[in-house]
């Protein structure tokens, strides 16, 4: 599987050589490879206005592209700010509440999301063929489905350590620009034009995988409640700044010499009981999810974490591994 | 009839061919595949309609659609041979007389002695004990001894000892009062001044009428209605609006149109769902059943609910408040009494509303099914407050409609009686409590604080803390749920560790003796390992084997939700485990295969090798991924 940016034909349909090579290389004579553009068709051919574009038929003969177009930027905050404010919303009735919560749109991208990364998975696990994928950047909706990818396919994704080292190389590293994109949240009335949940979309999608193999993460929802939290506010520079190069060069801090890991905390042996999923039992095939729509549903635990009462959760989860450990 | 196609609901491209027959209470589907020949077998009496639809090339499509959700379609190819089964499943799922129904020739083997104890498994004398009556202010009458009174109530009722024989007439769990525009009903009105006497605690009684209240003011034009607060003192009155049967019987109808579509988008599983009004109503009913509960717990104020006839709405919200207000009705026996009590010796209307006979389609409503989806609410809500788990509630529900126990025949207790019920059907109750390991639930623990007190459930704001109950509404489409179920797993666990803690109170205590005499130590040892490994846990992960469903709507792809290697291999389990269970196959087993399997893969002392690996043969009849 691999990721990158839009390749940047522009309006004169250019070539680039080396792209075709590095491209070829992936693939033995008669193998077929599949790249899948989370645009739309025709957004992405809109792109080459704009410099950008889409891989030519003719230049990449072995590759067949699939647009599957997933929300991102200005459109996915917006739906989260509908979201969190029909939760905390009141006023609403039984009868109008399935309607407002459709009108936010947001179980829609994680149908989407899942969707798309289980057909990247699909291609790779079915078909035996290598995947690309991109939208604009790379570093947005491309990681989405990179990373959950992974999660579907590979068990090791799917550990304690495994998922940190995901999230380090598929969102870390690969650059998603964190300091832009958590930066407010869904309460503030700023709107910043580069905000956008994507990193929360994930973890949602993330959290729906646990809910349908509830046996095969190895951590739990409490894990993915504290990396949304660290996301937007931290005491540790894990998701500081928005790449590499801003992390050890760019930012007047260095965040390596002056801030401690997220990671280094959470694995200290007292935390990390609380990350664990006491069901949890290694599962080395993949897990492929159902994206019916009764299959996905709202992320209780986080959207409604200050309003609903978790005591009667909590016991349960408590006496679950009472359960466990005393076996 | 043979070379009748069975199609995968979602794809018709899992098309499995075999024989259908038909026998007197069962339609039976027979895969033609030889190692497995798996069967799938519908009692009529779970029929709720069949639709025969336009003849295609590939022959002449029947859709019988369940009273308990199941949809098959079946694909039969002669024309003619189509319109038989038909019109013979027709007659068939539609019996006239009592005696057509499976009870009266299901024969689980037991003698008349067990049948007879199976019966009274449930005593409803020893409820009413249980309760604390009779007592100083509440004291039994057998004025209906006859079903002379009131032939829809049981002959014996409880009523206020300060009520007298002639007013007993009316009864605390009523019907609405006769009162029209203008008449009174000196007896009603006393009634409720005695019932409100026997509870010295409080100067008042709410009384809750769960009809909407433009419904109770249309009934008064007929000479029924509602208490006129004027007329009865020290009374507070409270509509709470739950829809009547006809509403229901739509809701449901509407929902169950959500769930038969082809690949919806979440906008149009949203949007169906709300239109259905389904989760409304039943957030309603449960609204009814918090106001009770909280009158009678924190108010210390008695309640006198009542609708239009009073077995249904009065019913649900009765047994709700129950619910919520005593711990034992949260007892898997309780729960069983809860029911009896209610529903049953109340008069509820099972014929009619789950149409055991051919009758009145206006009269089916889905009254209980309400009600059993408010108690699966509550599982959710507070998950270690219950004995029972998901699957009792949902066999329940099988069970009400499949006709296979005598329990739920006929509309009141006069019937069930002249009918000789007990004397020639069996009970559900003792079926289930036999059972009962498959139905516990693992999280409950009897001293936890979740068990021990009334439950309050949020009114308000709590939208969100209704969800769809896709276990009940789509419990035979197997790609949806988990393949392993959290539920068995624990109780599994649970099962082990007791072993193993009586295991080792055991060798401890052989440890002492030998303490004490001189035996060879390498013997206790190696029939400990023993022991250990034949308990061992299977929680091997073939079972979570599962095959992808079609990702992609433009392109045909990959095969659909059920997983189809992991059917045939379940489906000669459930044989073999029907085998071993009894000589009649309980057919709600057969029905709830995938608990069935579940239940094996968890408990196997062999291993994991129950299931097959995911990767076990890529199918055959995958397409390539692109057209």
């Amino acid at each position: 599987m691999l990721r990158s940016s839009q390749p940047l034909t522009g309006p004169n349909r250019k070539r680039c050589r080396e792209d075709e090579m590095l491209l070829g290389t992936v693939l033995d004579e008669g193998e077929r490879g599949f790249i899948i553009d989370t645009r739309s068709a025709q957004a992405a051919k809109q792109a080459r206005m704009t410099g950008g574009g889409t891989e030519p038929k003719s230049s990449y003969p072995q590759w067949r592209r699939l647009h599957r177009p997933l929300e991102r930027g200005r459109p996915l905050q917006e739906s989260f700010i509908k979201l969190v404010e029909a939760c905390n919303d009141p006023t609403i009735n039984m009868d109008r509440w399935l309607s407002r919560l459709e009108s936010c749109r947001w179980l829609s991208h994680v149908k989407a999301a899942l969707s798309t990364a289980c057909l990247a998975a699909q291609c790779m696990d079915r078909e035996e063929a290598s995947v690309l994928v991109h939208g604009v950047e790379g570093t947005d909706t491309t990681l989405l489905v990179t990373a959950l990818a992974q999660v579907i396919l590979d068990p090791s994704c799917r550990t304690l350590v495994g998922f940190q080292g995901l999230l380090e190389r598929e969102w870390i590293e690969a650059g998603h620009p964190f300091h832009l994109r958590c930066a407010r949240s869904a309460y503030s009335h700023a709107r910043l034009k580069q905000e956008a949940p994507l990193f929360l979309l994930f973890l949602d999608c993330v959290w729906q995988l646990s809910r349908q193999f509830p046996f095969s993460l190895e951590f739990g929802e409490h894990l993915l409640l504290t990396l949304f939290d660290n996301a937007y506010a931290s005491a540790y520079g894990t998701f500081l700044c928005n790449n590499e190069k801003e992390r050890r060069v760019g930012c007047l801090c260095k965040v390596r010499e002056n801030t401690h890991s997220l990671w280094s905390w959470l694995n200290r042996p007292g935390e990390k009981k609380k990350y664990l999923n006491p069901l949890y039992s290694h599962n080395t095939l993949v897990i492929w999810p159902s994206v019916e729509p009764q299959s996905i549903q709202l992320w209780q635990g986080l959207f409604f974490r200050w309003i609903r009462p978790s005591q009667y959760l909590d016991e349960a989860w408590a006496e679950t591994q009472r359960l466990v450990e005393g076996n | 009839v043979e070379n009748v196609r069975l199609l995968d609901r979602l794809s018709s491209r899992k098309a499995a061919l075999g024989t259908l027959y038909l026998t007197a209470t069962h339609v039976i589907f027979v895969e033609n595949v030889s190692e497995t020949r798996k069967e799938t077998w519908v009692l009529h009496s779970q029929i709720s309609s069949i639709e025969k639809q336009a003849t295609t090339a590939t022959g002449c499509p029947l859709l019988i659609r369940c009273k308990n959700f199941q949809v098959i379609q079946l694909v039969i190819p002669q024309e003619r041979d189509c319109h038989d089964v038909y019109i013979s499943l027709i007659r068939l799922a539609r019996p006239v007389k009592y005696e057509e129904l499976y009870c009266f020739s299901f024969n689980p083997k037991l003698d008349k002695e067990e049948r007879e104890q199976g019966w009274k498994l449930v005593d409803l004398n020893e409820e009413y004990n249980r309760m604390g009556i009779p007592n100083n202010y509440w004291q039994i009458s057998d004025v209906n001894r006859d079903y002379g009174v009131c032939d829809s109530y049981p002959t014996e009722v409880y009523v206020p000892k300060s009520a007298t024989a002639h007013i007993i007439a009316s009864i605390c769990r009523s019907s609405q009062p006769l009162s029209g525009f203008s008449a009174r009903c000196l007896e009603d009105e006393q009634m409720l001044q005695a019932i409100r006497k026997a509870n010295p605690g409080s100067d008042f009684i709410y009384v809750v009428d769960t009809r909407p209240k433009l419904n109770a003011m249309a009934n008064r034009a007929a000479g029924k209605g509602y208490e006129n607060e004027d007329n009865y003192s020290n009374i507070k009155f409270q509509f709470i609006g739950i829809e009547n049967i006809h509403v229901m019987r739509n809701s449901l109808q509407k929902m169950l149109e959500v769930c038969e579509l082809k690949s919806p988008s979440m906008s149009d599983f949203l949007w169906g769902l709300e239109n259905s009004g389904w989760l409304k109503h039943i957030k309603a009913i449960m609204d009814a059943g918090i106001f009770i509960a909280k009158a009678v717990a924190e108010e210390g104020v008695s309640v006198l609910v009542h609708c239009s006839d009073g077995w249904d709405r009065t019913a649900q919200v009765c047994s709700v408040a129950s619910l919520l207000l005593d711990p034992y009705y949260r007892t898997m026996k309780g729960f069983m009494v809860l029911i009896e009590k209610d529903w049953v010796s109340f008069g509820h209307k099972f014929n009619h509303r789950y149409g055991n006979l051919d009758g009145d389609p206006k009269e089916i409503s889905p009254v209980i099914d309400q009600f059993i989806e408010c108690v699966w609410q509550l599982t959710e809500q507070f998950p270690c407050a219950f004995e029972f788990n998901e699957r009792f509630l949902i066999h329940i529900q099988h069970h009400i409609y499949s006709c296979q126990f005598g329990n739920f025949l006929c509309n009141s207790q006069k019937e069930r009686r002249e009918l000789q019920i007990q004397e020639r059907t069996y009970s559900l109750w003792a079926h289930l409590w036999k059972n009962r390991a498959d139905y516990l639930n693992p999280l409950y623990r009897s001293d936890h604080s979740q068990t021990q007190r009334t439950l309050h459930p949020q009114m308000a704001p709590c939208n969100f803390l209704y969800k769809f109950w896709s276990g009940m509404y789509n419990c035979f489409e197997k790609g949806l749920h988990p393949r392993q179920s959290v539920t068995d797993y624990l109780m599994a666990v649970k099962e082990e560790t007791q072993q193993l803690e009586e295991e080792l109170e055991v060798l401890r205590e052989r440890l002492a003796n030998l303490q004490k005499s001189q035996l060879n130590d390498n013997k206790v040892e190696s029939k400990q390992q023993d022991r250990s490994k034949q308990l061992g846990l299977s929680t091997s992960n073939n079972s979570l084997a599962n095959t992808p469903q079609e990702y992609s709507n433009d392109l045909k792809s990959f095969p659909s939700r059920s997983p189809s290697q992991g059917d045939e291999e379940d489906s000669a389990l459930i044989l073999t485990q029907d085998n071993l269970k009894s000589s009649d196959p309980d057919l709600s087993a057969n029905s709830d295969q995938e608990s069935g399997v579940e239940d094996l893969s968890c408990r196997s002392p062999s291993g994991g090798g129950c299931l097959p690996s995911e990767d076990s043969g890529k199918d055959s009849d995958e397409a390539v991924f692109l057209a």
